[in-house]
């Protein structure tokens, strides 16, 4: 993994202590779309499974995340698609 | 638009005064970004009657929204007058159902 997305991952784990977390760097799918970036890591897809969660909406959730991240949204992090679910929605997805 | 409340009343005004508003880069016809062409194939789909604002015509408004929703990124989704969320939440509920009921539940689409 890129650099953007250890520090994803360093931030999401202390703030959210995820049951389960996964980050996939898009970038290349995008790459020659606007906000794209030589070398990647400006688009990613997160999948978040954390109690933190228990009793949020999604827009809660995301928030919560968008919070936590801040500062990469308004840097390097172009586009974060995001999926958010509580340990009990995740293994009803399973 | 440049003063900060003339925005502000612009996007208060836009969402008070019709059922569903999309802020979105692009427009309905000609989306320019992934995740707003997303929402646009949605609300098609279910048959939804619905404005779409471009926010790549005027910057202080394209930062005005994300001040005013407290959410960092276009799309962003107003139904009634409420903040629904942005792609990612649009998509999972489309996908789950819930957005087509709760937009008939609301008479703003046939069930």
């Amino acid at each position: 993994m890129g650099i953007i997305a250890d520090r994803l991952k360093a931030k999401l784990n202390q703030a959210l202590a995820p049951q389960q977390l996964e980050i996939h760097d898009d970038s290349a799918k995008h790459s020659g779309h606007a906000g794209a970036r030589e070398g990647g890591e400006s688009h990613f897809s997160v999948l978040v499974v954390s109690a933190h969660f228990e009793g949020l909406n999604r827009v809660a959730r995301q928030r919560l995340i968008n919070t936590t991240l801040a500062e990469e949204l308004a840097g390097p992090v172009h586009a974060l698609s995001l999926q958010t679910l509580t340990p009990d929605e995740y293994a009803a997805k399973k | 638009m440049s003063a900060e409340s003339d925005v502000n009343t612009f996007i208060d005004t836009t969402i008070k005064g019709h059922d569903i508003v999309l802020f979105m880069k692009g427009t309905p016809d000609q989306p320019r970004c992934g995740f707003s062409s997303l929402v646009v194939q949605v609300l098609d789909h279910l048959g939804a009657q619905y404005i779409g604002v471009d926010v790549l015509q005027d910057n202080d408004l394209r930062e005005g929204i994300k001040v005013y929703s407290d959410w960092p990124t276009i799309p962003q989704l107003y139904i009634k007058g409420e903040f629904i969320g942005g792609a990612d939440i649009v998509r999972e509920m489309f996908q789950s159902g819930e957005l087509k009921t709760a937009l008939a539940g609301q008479g703003l689409i046939e069930a």
